[in-house]
């Protein structure tokens, strides 16, 4: 994959990654609870409750796709030289236009006609656009993340030393003549059931869902209910009957499953949608009680 | 501002006595049927002395070119009273052709690379070094005392050969450059003594450090303009007070991030004079008195007319900056990320502004401060915070853009750079402000449609035209059909730049245009579905251009051969994608007019059919 940036060390070892960003990562989850009998309703979401399947008859008038699973959809690499007709059409879409870009559109994207020829691309697909000079890209890098975007206070430190890594690589990306894309970082919430303190993980920094899977194993399950970091470390080294399969979360033999809050706000499975797809809709993460997350589905909505 | 516009009054009255010579010579050249003046006709007319002085105060390169297309003697007396030579494409002309036909040359100006590098859509090696330029002006004007470059390349080697060649050198602007390090700015800095002028902004430099700054000698007090913003790392702050400390004809200052405030502060208080100054980071924590101290030194700043900088801003600073708003007409917040709050009760202040450069953190709601705190407003630029986040959450819409319409009538230069825009609102605004010259609007999802109405953008940039009579440069974006060019072919009689991404639907479009518009020079096209015939519409066009740039459309390399047949006064680049499989379509392709032939030093991923 190219322009793939692992930031924090990859997050393929739980020490290296945790120790960097375990700090920022706490977050006293307040407003956003993650009880599970509170977030169900207070989320409007029907977790559960029954109007699940209601919610996900799709808003744009879109219809259920057969269930799409990662090796039905290639990847969603932009193509070479910008050009606009991305290499990625996946099986059930529409298109009508050989060169419009078809996706499966996540997005709430009806709004754009089928002819479109980019319509259903984000900006940060495509090469060269939009058409800002990489100095002033560069600059804005380290200061775009002073801005709070979901208020999460990152200490100082950890701040500058995110940034700085974030700039060298955005640099890097978008020097290169040609294809690569931009990469930072892509934090997102994950709460747990049970946990009242939420924690951040950085997408980008991992390629895969076994990746993300386990780093979130690491930083949950075998903490148990502790927060201390010290005392989790401890345990872990104890305790290694535990973990011994490294997707527990994704393969369900455990209690408790993997699932995301995409940009249309409902909640879905992890694991289903092709890496790169996943990480253009994903909100938030949530590790829930597999028995909450009955009624769940697995569908991608494909909008014609 | 006062004195550039004093200048265009001058010029205009130097216009003005250079069309009655136009038309009396035009009325010589009638009656005599021949291009050859008869030297005893004319003297009894118009002395050649008078001629030539007025020809010599003459600046614009427009009216220079037009001089000396009149007659043999006016080119002679144009070419050898012209000091000043600009040249947009470093291709289009050998440096031995320019050094023959001027021979007095003090200032250089020129461009290289076509403008879609800055978005890295030329290959890194494409070309446009300077350095052969920097050998032929070493041997025929040794006194060369200025040259600004953009989109150029040039190294540390050039850079130290330029510093070496010219003992008269005065003034070095580098915008939008690449191939040079920090080690180069040292050579610059260490043997330059009569150095007025170096202006290093927005290129890529590799950045080893700040000692160059140090290599100003001690003796050194020329200086007068001195923006190193681009070149991040630490410099010696010490060896710069005492730098602006003794170049007491200082007027331009802007220094970079590195600089705190408190430095600032030190820096002002030696030099009051500035008219221009571009600060460093904005963030420090300062006490009370350090506060006082900034202030202070501001309101002593009576001459700042343009302020830049302000990284890392902190809101709860700007006040210091009211001594100095008052009399602002430049405001560069490009940098600075500010809410809408802190704009407002800043630009309260600010009643002078005449260009105003914002981060869309601004929102819509700072740009209704805009509209109501800035009447004299001619230029805005608002520039994405966050451009590859696609979530709507933030930046400014079609609100804040019809807002400031409604304040600023005067408004004739607008850059926008927005998620979501209609039709409606681009009517709404180029009614309230009919006198746009520059209108570059980029609705950053591509091919995106009215997001109301879900129509095409082509009644938005059809209203433009029509209501813009004075448009000479137009960036169109959003969902737009052929209609939209053909608005732009029927209405954009003085548009000399457009700039067209995601757009269009058939040839049709871009024949529109390149019938339609006659003062067309630069057209850059990326991903829209012109072809051959398109591109094969405009043959006899591309010569009264400068340039043509078509990336990711539908041109094949069968159809840049035959503009490069029919037309061998053009250069016909073709750029090809690293394991792109040769299916005759031409990916990248540059054409451009030239009298200096083929160039010799592409490489081998372009192509000069």
């Amino acid at each position: 994959m190219q322009g793939v940036v692992a930031i924090g060390g990859g997050g393929s070892e739980s020490g290296s990654m945790s120790t960097v960003s375990r700090e920022e990562n706490m977050v006293v989850s307040s407003e956003d609870s993650s009880y599970p009998d509170e977030s169900g309703l207070e989320l409007g979401l029907g977790l559960s409750l029954g109007g699940f399947k209601v919610n996900q008859v799709s808003k744009g008038g879109g219809q259920y796709a057969r269930i799409l699973t990662a090796k039905d959809l290639p990847s969603v690499v932009s193509s070479a030289g910008g050009s606009a007709s991305s290499s990625l059409s996946p099986s059930s879409s529409s298109s009508s236009s050989s060169s419009s870009l078809s996706r499966a559109n996540i997005t709430a994207g009806t709004k754009r006609t089928a002819d479109s020829v980019a319509a259903a691309i984000g900006s940060s697909q495509v090469v060269g656009w939009p058409p800002i000079r990489a100095y002033r890209m560069n600059s804005m890098v380290n200061q775009a993340k002073a801005v709070a975007t979901e208020g999460f206070n990152a200490t100082e430190e950890n701040h500058k030393s995110e940034t700085s890594m974030v700039e060298k690589n955005t640099i890097g990306s978008y020097q290169s003549s040609g294809n690569a894309k931009i990469r930072k970082s892509l934090f997102v919430k994950v709460n747990m059931d049970g946990i009242p303190i939420g924690r951040k993980v950085d997408l980008n920094a991992h390629e895969s869902y076994e990746k993300l899977a386990k780093t979130l194993e690491d930083m949950f399950l075998k903490t148990n209910t502790s927060v201390n970091p010290v005392v989790s470390r401890a345990r872990e080294h104890g305790l290694m009957n535990q973990i011994t399969r490294p997707s527990k979360l994704l393969d369900g033999s455990s209690d408790f499953v993997l699932t995301y809050e995409d940009k249309e706000g409902d909640w879905m499975l992890v694991g289903d949608v092709p890496w790169e797809m996943f990480l253009t809709s994903v909100k938030r993460l949530r590790i829930m009680r597999t028995s909450e997350a009955t009624g769940l589905g697995t569908q991608i909505r494909i909008l014609c | 501002m006062e004195s550039s516009k004093l200048k265009r009054e001058k010029d205009s009255q130097i216009s003005d006595e250079l069309n009655e010579l136009r038309m009396e010579s035009s009325e010589l050249k009638k009656a005599r049927d021949s291009p050859i003046s008869d030297e005893s006709y004319r003297r009894s007319s118009f002395p050649d002395e008078v001629l030539e002085r007025v020809i010599s105060l003459l600046n614009s390169h427009r009216d220079r070119s037009s001089v000396s297309l009149v007659c043999k003697d006016w080119y002679n007396m144009e070419r050898w009273s012209r000091t000043h030579v600009f040249i947009g494409n470093c291709y289009s002309v050998s440096p031995e052709i320019v050094a023959q036909r001027f021979p007095k040359i003090r200032s250089v100006t020129l461009k290289g690379k076509p403008r879609f590098s800055d978005f890295n859509l030329v290959p890194q090696n494409w070309g446009a070094d300077v350095h052969a330029w920097l050998v032929v002006f070493a041997a025929k004007y040794p006194f060369l005392e200025e040259l600004r470059l953009k989109r150029m390349t040039i190294s540390d080697a050039s850079l130290e050969f330029l510093a070496s060649s010219f003992p008269n050198f005065k003034a070095l602007s580098l915008l939008s450059c690449d191939g040079f390090s920090t080690n180069g700015l040292a050579a610059i800095a260490t043997h330059c003594k009569n150095l007025t002028e170096l202006d290093i902004h927005e290129n890529d430099i590799d950045d080893k450090g700040g000692g160059w700054l140090s290599c100003f000698p001690e003796s050194f007090t020329s200086l007068e303009v001195l923006n190193f913003a681009n070149v991040t790392s630490d410099i010696n702050f010490d060896a710069l007070e005492r730098l602006t400390g003794r170049c007491k004809s200082m007027r331009v200052l802007k220094v970079n991030r590195s600089i705190s405030l408190e430095q600032l502060q030190r820096l002002l208080a030696n030099a009051p004079h500035l008219t221009e100054l571009g600060t460093g980071s904005f963030s420090q924590e300062l006490t009370p008195h350090q506060y006082e101290d900034l202030e202070s030194v501001f309101n002593n700043c009576k001459n700042i007319h343009t302020l830049s900088g302000l990284w890392e801003v902190k809101g709860l600073y700007l006040p210091a900056l009211y001594p100095v708003s008052t009399h602002l007409t430049f405001l560069n917040l490009s940098y600075a990320v500010l809410q809408s709050d802190e704009l407002a009760k800043l630009l309260v202040h600010c009643p002078q502004l005449r260009r105003l450069w914002v981060l869309d953190t601004v929102d819509d709601k700072g740009l209704e401060a805009v509209g109501s705190n800035c009447p004299l407003l001619e230029e805005l630029r608002v520039f994405p915070a966050d451009p590859f986040d696609e979530e709507i959450v933030h930046g400014v819409t079609e609100a804040g853009f019809v807002a400031v319409s409604y304040g600023c009538p005067r408004l004739h230069y607008v850059l926008y750079f927005c998620r979501q825009m209609t039709n409606a609102a681009v009517t709404t605004v180029v009614q309230n402000c009919p006198n746009f010259t520059h209108f570059r609007l980029c609705i950053m999802t591509p091919g995106q449609p009215d997001y109301l109405t879900n129509e095409p953008m082509d009644e938005a940039f059809g209203a433009v035209v029509k209501t813009c009579r004075k448009l000479r440069r137009l960036s169109v974006s959003g969902y737009l059909t052929d209609l939209t060019f053909e608005h732009i072919g029927r209405y954009a009689k003085n548009l000399e730049t457009l700039s067209v991404a995601f757009a269009g639907s058939s040839d049709w479009g871009m024949q529109c245009v390149l019938a339609g518009c006659p003062k067309l020079r630069k057209l850059e096209i990326r991903d829209c579905p012109f072809g051959n015939a398109a591109l094969l519409s405009g043959l006899e066009k591309y010569e009264s251009m400068r340039s043509l740039w078509m990336s990711a459309c539908n041109v094949t390399m069968n159809g840049c051969r035959l503009l490069a047949r029919e037309m061998p006064r053009l250069n016909v680049e073709v750029m090809k994608e690293e394991g792109s499989d040769d299916d005759g379509r031409a990916d990248k392709v540059y054409v451009y007019r030239s009298i200096a032939g083929r160039r010799r030093d592409a490489p081998s991923s372009v192509l000069t059919l």
